[in-house]
This record gives structure tokens, C-alpha cells and sequence, in this order.
């Protein structure tokens, strides 16, 4: 049967590879060689070597990015997750009206970046002008501001896939705890968390992959301002490409360098939690 | 003695109070956007009053400013387009490349899962450029950037969820002389309908909402909402903050109505997509 279905590549698997192959494959490879060379128009590449690399990490907007970007990963996914596995707590507790519940705090998800940072900039800049400064005057703000803005956007998302994971730990086990005596921090410790540590390992994947990555909140709420102070290296990336002629190269460089932290990052936590996954 | 018995009076409050915190950024728009535009910033917090309610002033000015139906057009022709061709292509190849077992096949499917992790601002610029080159920058071109690069999580959807059909149904299909054409859209295709609503889900969720592919693609003559509302704030002129609130407000009301449609939908893909992704 399998070569009978062989024989129906251009049928079945050709459109998606064609697709594939100009959207992605072409580019990402493109964008490889491009990181060594210097080019403004892609046809006109010359090659450099290693240079952009060392231009990127020369420059002070790049280094400050990554430690901005850093710095909101770490604070942001915390929080996100805490908060989110807290309410999925609450609510996989006999609670009136659960599922109103649900739906309130996961609708923040669905509203597009762009929206998002309008919205959280009016209020920001409503709270800020009490003391007669707006968002942009310290770098300081913009932080905490987006850290604000994706927990509300990523809590009911990530409080989803937890509530999914609770409800999955056997109501026989809880109930066997409980007679033995066991208390509530007991409960969760030794049963709830590790049951649900396959929800971590999705939840702590999405946030990180999400935060890392952040780009039109950013653009949205501070656009990097003060002097691309609060910009992350999304958007720093694209500020070296399209905002400086003559830089591409540069930029093509901080993007592989990017890619290459994202892939890192992901798979150093998906290969810790899910030992932890096995262990239990 | 159980506590699930025990009526939670506390933790009820505490929740009705989260949840209007919840709302509460989407109200004070709403709010907003019925304020002339030299009373928002300064008081976002404040109703409208006799002095600075303007109706729906905002609305007409901003709708005008940004050409805002067309926009929504747009979103809405990208959105349905992009995800039909989505699901149509990637159901087909998620079974071909799960059912053929050969190195060629694996290879392909490991670069679609490889493309998951890769950010777009890796290919944002050689992907604009290819697409300028071809000639896929217009409306029906972006459906298939949308294609190729929206199709690596949702082929390992479709795969994942085909491991899972057993193959006596199609040997059956076989028996009884049908090909794989006839076998896969009269029998497998319906059995995948629930990964579809996931994969459906989605990639709505991402296209509806997505700002920077179109906007490097497209962006210079065709709007979508997103592009549109970042149009408003403009160079380095002052916001109207009016017509942005109203835009905000209308940007918001298409996904509130699908959401309260399809919400059963939504969070059960949103839950399957991540359990399986």
C-alpha cells in the first residue's frame, strides 16, 4: 500500500513542498550565507567572512537588547507561570461559574500584539501621568510594562493547558492523600506537580518561545523608546535592517544568531523538563 | 467534610474581582472611545461627560483615517484563505509523509518540524525578497508564504494525529479498489476533522493577528487591521488618540464574536494543539 501512495508525491506532498521551499527553505538557507557577506539588495553580496558577527557584537544597541530581552524571558516566564498555574488551581476547585471564569481570563490571547500595546500604553501613560511622566521617560517602565501586558496576555492561555493537566491527575490518589492525612502543600508537592509536569514542560516552552521572541507588543507599546533602551532583539533586529542602509549583513547576522539562541534555549528546556518527566 | 462540598464565598469574590481586572483594560478603552481626543490621555480613568462625549465621532473619523473596511476585508480574505489552504495542503502531506516510510519521506518531515523553532526574523528579509523576486507580494501570493511557513506545526499536527488511525481502514479502502485519492478524501479526511478545528484554530489565531509578514510583504498597498492600527500612530506626528481608541475598539469586536462563537472550539484546539505540539 505504501508505494501505492508513493506514487501520489505531486498529488499529496508537492504543493506543501513548493510552499515550503519559497517560504522557508530558500530564505533560511539565503539568510546563512547572507549573515557572512555584505549586500543591500541580496544580488549584490560580497563576502566578509565573519565580520558582521563581529559588528554585531560590537554594537552596543544588539548587546543591550539581549540583556533587555534576557532579563523580560526570565521575569515574565515566572510570573506567567506561577500566576497561571494558581488560577488553574482555583479553578479546578468547585467554584460558581468556572467556565465564565475561563473564558474572562483566557480572551486576552486572542486580541493581536499591535492591539495589545495600544491598549496597555493608554493605560500606563493614564497611571504615569498622575506623576507627570509617560511610559518613555526610563527604561524602567517599558520593562515592568511589558512584563504587565503578557501576563495578561499569556495567563488564561497558559491556565488552560494547566487546568487540562490538573484534571488529569486521578481523583482516587487525592482522595487516598487526604484520608492518610496528608496536607494540602503535601498534596501538591508529591502529587498535583508532578503529575502535571508534561503541562510544565508545554506551558514553560510556549512563555519562553513567546517571550524570547516578543516583537509587535514591543513595537506596539514603547516602540524601544527611550533611545532603544527597551528594545528586544526582534526588534532590534529589525531596526538594523530596515533602519540602517548598508547594515543588512549586520542584521542578517544578529537574525542567525537569534535563531540559534532560540533553538538553544528551547531544547535545553525541553530536554530538562522532560527528564524530569521520566523521573517521576 | 469533603471540601468540594463547602460553598467557597471567599475565593468567589476573589475571582470576581480578577476577572474585572481582567476586563477591565478593554472596558477603559471602550470608555475611551467615546471621549474627544484632547480628554483621553490625560484622564483614561474618567467616564465621559456633557463636556467630552463626542458620540461616535471617533469612529466615522477613524474609519475614514485608516480606511478601516478595507482592512477588515483584507484580514478577512488573507485569514480564511491562508487557513483553508492550510488545512487542505498540510492534512494530505501530514498522511503522505506518515504513511510512506521511506528516508526521503522522514528527512521532509524532520525539516518541517526543524522550521517550528526557527523565529521569522531569521528569514523575515530573504523572504521578503523572495517573495518581490517571484512575485508574491500581493494578496493571493501571501496565502502561500502564509502555506509554506505556517505548514511545519501544522504538518506535525496532522502527523501526529494519523499515527493514531489504524491502518485496516485503508487496507480496507484498497481491498475494495479505491486509490489513495479516494481513500484519503472519502475516508481519511473526515476522520481527521477534530485535528483540522485544532490546526483551523490555530493558525487564525496567528494570521488574523500577524503584523510583521504582512506588513514587509504586502504593507506598502494593502492593509490588514494590524498594520492598519500601527498606520495610525504614523511617523513622528502625535496620535489621535480618539480614532485609535475607537480602532482599537473595532479591531477587538471581530475576535470577541468569533471567541464567543466558537469557544468551545477554541479552547479545546488551543489545549489539543499544545498537548500534541
Amino acid at each position: 500500500m505504501q508505494k501505492m501512495i508513493q506514487k501520489y508525491f505531486a498529488l499529496f506532498a508537492l504543493p506543501t513542498l513548493i510552499a515550503f521551499t519559497l517560504a522557508f527553505v530558500v530564505p533560511f538557507i539565503m539568510g546563512i550565507y547572507l549573515s557572512f557577506t555584505q549586500f543591500t539588495t541580496v544580488n549584490d553580496a560580497t563576502w566578509v567572512g565573519l565580520d558582521n558577527y563581529i559588528k554585531a557584537f560590537s554594537d552596543k544597541d544588539f548587546l543591550n537588547a539581549l540583556w533587555f530581552t534576557a532579563r523580560f524571558t526570565i521575569v515574565s516566564v515566572v510570573l506567567i507561570n506561577v500566576f497561571a498555574f494558581l488560577i488553574a488551581l482555583l479553578l479546578t476547585k468547585k467554584v460558581l461559574g468556572t467556565n465564565v471564569f475561563r473564558t474572562i481570563f483566557f480572551m486576552p490571547n486572542l486580541i493581536g500584539g499591535i492591539v495589545l500595546g495600544y491598549i496597555w500604553q493608554l493605560i500606563f501613560n493614564g497611571i504615569l501621568y498622575k506623576f507627570d511622566v509617560t511610559l518613555t521617560n526610563d527604561p524602567a517602565y517599558g520593562f515592568w510594562g511589558l512584563v504587565i501586558l503578557m501576563n495578561w496576555q499569556l495567563i488564561g492561555y497558559m491556565m488552560i493547558i494547566y487546568i487540562a493537566g490538573i484534571q488529569n491527575v486521578p481523583k482516587e490518589q487525592l482522595e487516598a492523600a487526604k484520608i492518610d492525612g496528608a496536607t494540602n502543600w503535601v498534596i501538591l508537592r508529591k502529587i498535583i506537580l508532578p503529575l502535571v509536569m508534561p503541562s510544565i514542560t508545554i506551558c514553560l516552552f510556549l512563555s519562553i518561545s513567546n517571550s524570547f521572541k516578543l516583537f509587535d507588543q514591543n513595537l506596539a507599546l514603547t516602540a524601544g523608546a527611550p533611545s532603544k533602551q527597551t528594545a528586544m532583539l526582534a526588534l532590534d533586529i529589525f531596526n538594523t535592517f530596515y533602519g540602517k542602509t548598508g547594515f543588512e549583513g549586520v542584521g542578517q547576522a544578529k537574525a542567525v544568531m537569534f535563531f540559534l539562541m532560540v533553538g538553544i534555549i528551547v531544547i535545553v528546556q525541553l530536554a530538562i523538563t522532560r527528564r524530569k518527566e521520566i523521573e517521576n | 467534610m469533603d471540601d468540594t462540598q463547602q460553598k467557597r464565598p471567599f475565593l468567589f469574590l476573589f475571582l470576581v474581582v480578577l476577572a474585572v481586572a481582567f476586563l477591565s483594560p478593554i472596558l477603559i478603552v471602550l470608555m475611551n472611545s467615546f471621549k474627544g481626543k484632547f480628554f483621553i490621555s490625560d484622564a483614561p480613568f474618567v467616564f465621559p461627560n456633557s463636556d467630552t462625549y463626542v458620540g461616535l465621532e471617533n469612529y466615522t473619523s477613524g474609519i475614514q483615517k485608516i480606511n478601516f473596511f478595507s482592512a477588515f476585508g483584507m484580514s478577512l480574505f488573507i485569514t480564511i484563505g491562508a487557513v483553508s489552504l492550510i488545512v487542505f495542503f498540510t492534512s494530505m502531506t501530514g498522511w503522505y509523509l506518515t504513511r510512506v516510510k521511506t528516508k526521503w519521506a522522514s528527512a521532509l518531515f524532520y525539516m518541517f518540524v526543524f522550521s517550528m523553532i526557527v523565529p521569522f526574523q531569521m528569514v523575515m528579509f530573504t523572504m521578503t525578497k523572495t517573495a518581490n523576486v517571484i512575485g508574491l507580494d500581493n494578496p493571493i501570493g501571501i496565502l502561500i508564504i502564509y502555506l509554506g511557513f505556517g505548514s511545519g506545526l501544522s504538518v506535525f499536527l496532522f502527523s501526529g494525529f494519523v499515527k493514531s488511525i489504524p491502518l485496516e481502514i485503508e487496507e480496507a479502502v484498497m481491498i475494495d479498489g479505491g486509490g489513495p485519492p479516494q481513500m484519503f478524501f472519502k475516508v481519511i479526511l473526515p476522520i481527521l476533522k477534530p485535528i483540522a478545528i485544532t490546526v483551523a484554530i490555530l493558525n487564525v489565531m496567528w494570521v488574523w493577528n500577524d503584523y510583521l509578514l504582512p506588513y514587509l510583504i504586502i504593507g506598502t498597498e494593502y492593509k490588514t487591521i494590524p498594520i492598519a492600527v500601527q498606520y495610525l500612530k504614523g511617523g513622528y506626528g502625535s496620535i489621535d488618540m480618539g480614532a485609535m481608541m475607537a480602532m482599537l475598539v473595532l479591531a477587538i469586536i471581530p475576535i470577541v464574536i468569533f471567541y464567543l462563537f466558537c469557544q468551545k472550539y477554541i479552547i479545546e484546539g488551543v489545549v489539543a494543539g499544545a498537548v500534541k505540539g
